[in-house]
């Protein structure tokens, strides 16, 4: 059972890509093989850099088994006409290649059949993998394609040599032109470009590991290590971990190193948030900081080399970061020049979406807004500054006007609320009253996704939410709504985040009174001339559902489970604080006997009244105790008021625990009932006082979940 | 740590060695083009010579002018004006990016000093209507040039496909010199008397002018009708080619000798050499100089970004039009079918992940 190799070598692919398109490349492999019946009896393996992308696989048998099976032909009445085969019968034969002779009968409740026994030889796994491969090669997905030789030939950059090996010998494909081969190409500077020759699969990564190419596990443990060693020169510095980073740079080489950079301390007059963005998102370098979390004049680069000996790299990429830092500080200098106040009517040229005017227009719309949000949280008795909600919302878009953002676009925002802490506002703005207005314009794009923070403080999430509702409510109102893979305005990510933020603070919002609101801020606008005001309400309500229902469901502190969100949600999904305490209610008892019981119930409830429905039964208006006959549904009956105002009263209370305890006491009335009572009787005036005692029973107790939507191991305790 | 600067080539050192390098592999070595352009991609030699099926190998230096990125001679990294080292080889190459590290190798950078990077950068002008794949080759934290396939040229789907290698001439030599500003790059040196001749010398009086002209002094409502002037002349060219092409009926040489042989052949030649003549190269320049006002006026601050994607969109059009009359002129029929609309970069969706749209490549440094 030979070991198998592929290698697809690659112009340097993008850093991106690579982790993904490898693991699709193994996954194909593995599938490949499944389904021709060629499963290794070892494991499959994959191994990348940014130059090649390879899956190995372990003893892979040298050919399929062969198969038989019997195949069916035509009904013997037809195949044979007085004992003689009929062209038919000569069909067949000649298609499954059987003597027409040893053709056989098969009965079935049809009637007799031809049928044939037929051995079909296993084809060998060179054949098939020199016919198959190159189609899972070309079909590997890339999010971006390109074309090099020939029309119709795509990859991600050009391929350039392919090794194909089964054991010691080549598997005969061909794929853009390149017959696949036993040899490799090892790191392009430090290989010295000569062909490395893979005598077998086997002998693969350590043949590459001679060519100064390592895999990428081994990649990130060698950066790793090479940043810290680098960093202990420095006493009592550390490097700011930055996986996303790592993975970057591991992507980005085949063999590499790390030096130490310094730059000259004066920079670190400007922002932080500067520097690094510099560093970490222009040059890819690692930022230092020292015990105390404060940055250091020196950097980390990550090379593709194994040293560097006589610091010439480490002084060319000195030499570009003060380069790139003194434009920075040139930026930041222009930039102070004009004031963010003098700024806001610049806004007026810049565009926010062609159809929805500026980001004047908007800063006026979300001004507005955001100061009625400011309102609500007031009158609910949160704390909150309606006037630094006010000030932040004229000032937030300011920045897309300076040169630094212009430059460093990831730091929209975030320099706007740099600038507004070092320049003067107002005259007469209190220093904390300034630090706030601040503090809310950096944060206002904030939560950027699931894992990000929402905006620390309550101006700050006002502004950021105010923000995002006149976004979606306009994109809606223009009928660009997400569907699928197409949200070209990131709609979702910032829906999500107006419900992380609102959760989080324990805003007192309805989200369709936000989305009325916003829409509203937009009549009499030019804008709204290009509205389809069709099913505004209706989608958005959808479209939000369904955000709260991922945010319940994957925010880190929530993680509920699809049954209690859907439960909770069928009651509301409007009010985020609400629906969230309501589906931690019901997740704490939904584990308990009496609650499972009783969400059977309610299903059994709730079939019976859609059953009643469809058969057009009367439910009465409301029970009337004295029309019931049982002793088990009058004592159900009585229970119910008394229950009902303990359990509103808790619920009013938002002690939503306590209220579904007190529905859980329900249960043995209930399995009683369903013991000894039969809703579905012919007497028309019984079954519609019985539908009565069901509905409001329902119609009560889902006031906080829909138990009927939550899923029971199929106990049933009411039978 | 100072590199031995004596040992560095001259700035004008340095373009004669990339020029001789590409020589020596059967490029033709053009010279700058006439016309203001803002890169070396919009210059002819590129722009319509990768258009079509007719192989090319070419290497010159382009001026290259973005009036926004001056900076009154004061900033060490920013010019208004830069020089391009500009190479189209088509097709590419099997070894194109080894051939690309000789050439670093010619101008006397031993890689094994040094590391060096491949980094995606992909490449898109909404002007010409183009867009491409590839690389920012990154030289010890520099990116020193900007390595392309192309795709797409004025709205044209490109076959064969050319590769695109562009070395910022200024950031790479103030490597090479190891000097922090542009302007104390040695140009020449006497090799007699060792006199150097800086790059400020040569350059600073342009740089400062040209920012006051630019930022300044450019008269905008007379930039504005050179816009449309120009603009309306290059929309009449590219129409007139288009309704030449209906009167005359197509030159389509294997179809002329079925039909009334004498006439045919009268019509069809005098429409082929009409035709062929047909000044579209004229409509191009016309074209460049669209773009280059409007590059005087987005300095001026006379565009607001609402009316930016519009006038980009103009001066698209016209070099969509004149590409797509270009293949036809050029290649006749058979190539009329591959023309599709204007593309932009691939299928990622617009958003925040997506690569920022260049604003240019390679200003000199940073």
């Amino acid at each position: 059972m030979p070991d198998l190799l592929l290698e697809i070598g690659c112009e340097e692919i993008p850093a991106r890509l690579i982790d993904a398109a490898s693991r699709e490349l193994r996954e194909k492999l593995t599938a490949l093989l499944q389904r021709e019946r060629l499963e290794p009896a070892g494991a499959i393996s994959h191994f990348d850099t940014p130059r090649r992308l390879a899956v190995l696989a372990v003893g892979v048998p040298s050919s399929q088994p062969d198969l038989t099976e019997r195949v069916n032909g035509p009904s013997a009445q037809i195949a044979y006409k007085d004992g003689q085969p009929t062209p038919a019968a000569h069909a067949f034969a000649k298609k499954v290649g059987v003597d027409v002779g040893n053709l056989e009968k098969v009965n079935t409740p049809k009637g007799d059949y031809l049928a044939a026994t037929v051995t079909r030889k296993g084809r060998t796994v060179a054949e098939i993998l020199a016919e198959l491969l190159p189609k899972e090669i070309s079909s590997l997905y890339w999010p971006k394609n390109m074309y090099w030789r020939k029309r119709g030939e795509l990859f991600v950059r050009p391929v350039r040599w392919l090794v194909a090996m089964l054991d010691d010998q080549v598997v005969p494909l061909e794929l853009f032109g390149i017959p696949a081969g036993s040899k490799s190409r090892g790191h392009r500077i430090m290989s010295g470009g000569k062909a490395v020759v893979i005598s077998q699969p086997s002998a693969y990564v350590e043949a590459l590991r001679d060519a100064k190419v390592l895999g990428a596990a081994e990649r990130e443990q060698v950066i790793r290590k090479a940043l810290d060693a680098a960093t202990r020169t420095i006493p009592g510095a550390r490097w700011r971990e930055d996986k996303p980073l790592v993975a970057t740079v591991v992507n980005l080489t085949e063999f590499p190193s790390a030096i130490l950079g310094s730059f000259d301390p004066e920079f670190l007059e400007l922002p932080e948030e500067v520097l690094v963005t510099v560093m970490r998102d222009h040059q890819k370098y690692f930022a230092i900081e020292d015990v105390h979390g404060k940055l250091l004049p020196h950097f980390l680069a990550v090379l593709n080399t194994a040293a560097d000996s006589d610091g010439l790299i480490r002084h060319g990429n000195e030499r570009v970061l003060r380069a790139r830092f003194n434009d920075a500080r040139f930026f930041w200098q222009t930039d102070q020049k004009q004031t963010l106040r003098q700024r806001v009517e610049l806004l007026r040229n810049v565009t926010f979406q062609k159809d929805l005017g500026s980001y004047y227009d908007k800063t006026m719309r979300v001004q507005r807004l955001a100061s009625w949000l400011a309102e609500i949280v007031k009158q609910s008795g949160m704390a909150v500054r309606p006037g630094v909600v006010h000030k932040a919302a004229l000032l937030a878009k300011t920045d897309l006007t300076t040169e630094l953002v212009k430059e460093f676009t990831e730091l929209q925002g975030i320099v706007g609320g740099l600038y507004a802490r070092v320049q003067q506002l107002d005259e007469d703005l209190k220093s904390d009253v300034q630090l706030e207005v601040s503090r809310a314009i950096y944060d206002h794009y904030k939560p950027e996704s699931m894992e990000d923070g929402a905006p620390a403080t309550v101006e700050g999430a006002l502004l950021s939410i105010a923000d995002k509702a006149d976004s979606i409510a306009g994109m809606f109102a223009l009928g660009l709504i997400p569907s699928g893979s197409k949200d070209p305005f990131a709609l979702r990510r910032q829906a999500n985040g107006m419900v992380k933020t609102i959760a989080e603070h324990k805003l007192p919002f309805r989200l369709s009174e936000i989305m009325a609101d916003a829409r509203a801020r937009y009549q009499g606008s030019e804008a709204e001339k290009k509205f389809s005001n069709a099913a505004y309400s209706k989608a958005v309500r959808s479209f939000f559902r369904e955000r709260l229902e991922f945010y319940l469901k994957d925010a880190p502190q929530h993680r509920y489970a699809y049954d209690v969100v859907n439960a909770v949600l069928a009651v509301d999904s409007d009010d985020v604080v609400d629906a969230a305490a309501r589906a931690e209610a019901v997740s704490k008892v939904r584990g308990s006997a009496d609650f499972e019981s009783i969400s059977s119930a309610f299903k059994r409830m709730k079939n019976i009244l859609r059953q009643a429905s469809e058969k057009n039964n009367l439910v009465a208006m409301r029970v009337d105790p004295a029309g019931l006959r049982e002793e088990s549904e009058k004592a159900l009956a009585a229970l119910i008021p008394e229950t009902v105002a303990t359990v509103e009263k808790r619920r009013v209370a938002r002690d939503y625990e306590g209220a579904l305890l007190e529905i859980a006491k329900l249960r043995p009335a209930i399995d009683q009932f369903f013991d000894r009572v039969m809703v579905m009787v012919d007497d028309d005036h019984l079954r519609a006082n019985r539908l009565a005692l069901l509905q409001t029973v329902v119609k009560e107790f889902s006031t906080i979940a829909d138990f009927s939507e939550i899923v029971t191991e199929g106990k049933d305790s009411t039978k | 740590m100072t590199l031995p600067k004596s040992n560095s080539l001259t700035f004008q050192e340095l373009i004669l060695k990339l020029q001789a390098f590409y020589a020596a592999r059967g490029a033709v070595i053009q010279q700058p083009y006439d016309v203001e352009v803002g890169a070396g991609t919009m210059a002819p030699e590129t722009f319509l010579r990768v258009l079509g099926p007719n192989p090319y190998k070419v290497a010159y230096v382009q001026p290259s002018r973005r009036p926004a990125d001056g900076r009154y001679g004061e900033n060490p990294n920013r010019l208004f004006k830069h020089l391009q080292l500009q190479v189209i080889l088509k097709p590419p190459p099997e070894n194109v990016q080894e051939l690309y590290l000789e050439s670093l190798a010619a101008i006397g950078i031993d890689l094994r000093q040094h590391d060096i990077k491949f980094e995606e950068d992909n490449w898109e002008s909404p002007t010409l209507g183009a867009w491409g794949i590839g690389w920012q080759v990154m030289l010890d934290g520099l990116e020193v040039t900007q390595f392309t396939y192309f795709q797409q040229c004025g709205g044209v789907d490109l076959d064969p496909i050319s590769a695109e290698l562009t070395y910022g001439l200024e950031r790479l030599c103030a490597f090479l010199q190891d000097v922090d500003s542009i302007y104390d790059i040695v140009w020449a040196r006497d090799p007699d008397t060792g006199r150097e001749v800086k790059y400020g010398e040569v350059r600073l009086a342009d740089e400062q002018q040209f920012s006051v002209y630019n930022f300044e002094a450019a008269d905008v409502a007379s930039a504005w009708k050179h816009f449309e002037l120009c603009e309306a002349e290059c929309r009449k060219l590219i129409d007139r080619y288009a309704s030449l092409d209906r009167d005359l009926g197509k030159h389509d040489p294997g179809k002329d000798k079925d039909d009334d042989k004498e006439k045919s052949e009268g019509d069809a030649g005098a429409g082929a050499r009409e035709n062929s003549r047909f000044p579209l190269l004229g409509a191009y320049d016309l074209c460049l100089k669209c773009s280059h006002y409007f590059n005087i006026l987005d300095a001026r601050g006379a565009i607001s970004v609402t009316e930016r994607v519009g006038v980009i969109a103009r001066v698209r059009a016209l070099a969509v039009g004149v590409a797509k009359a270009w293949m036809d002129q050029q290649y006749g029929q058979q190539y009329k079918d591959r023309q599709s609309p204007v593309a932009s970069g691939g299928d990622e969706p617009a958003g925040k992940n997506r690569p920022r749209e260049k604003k240019g490549k390679l200003a000199p440094v940073g």
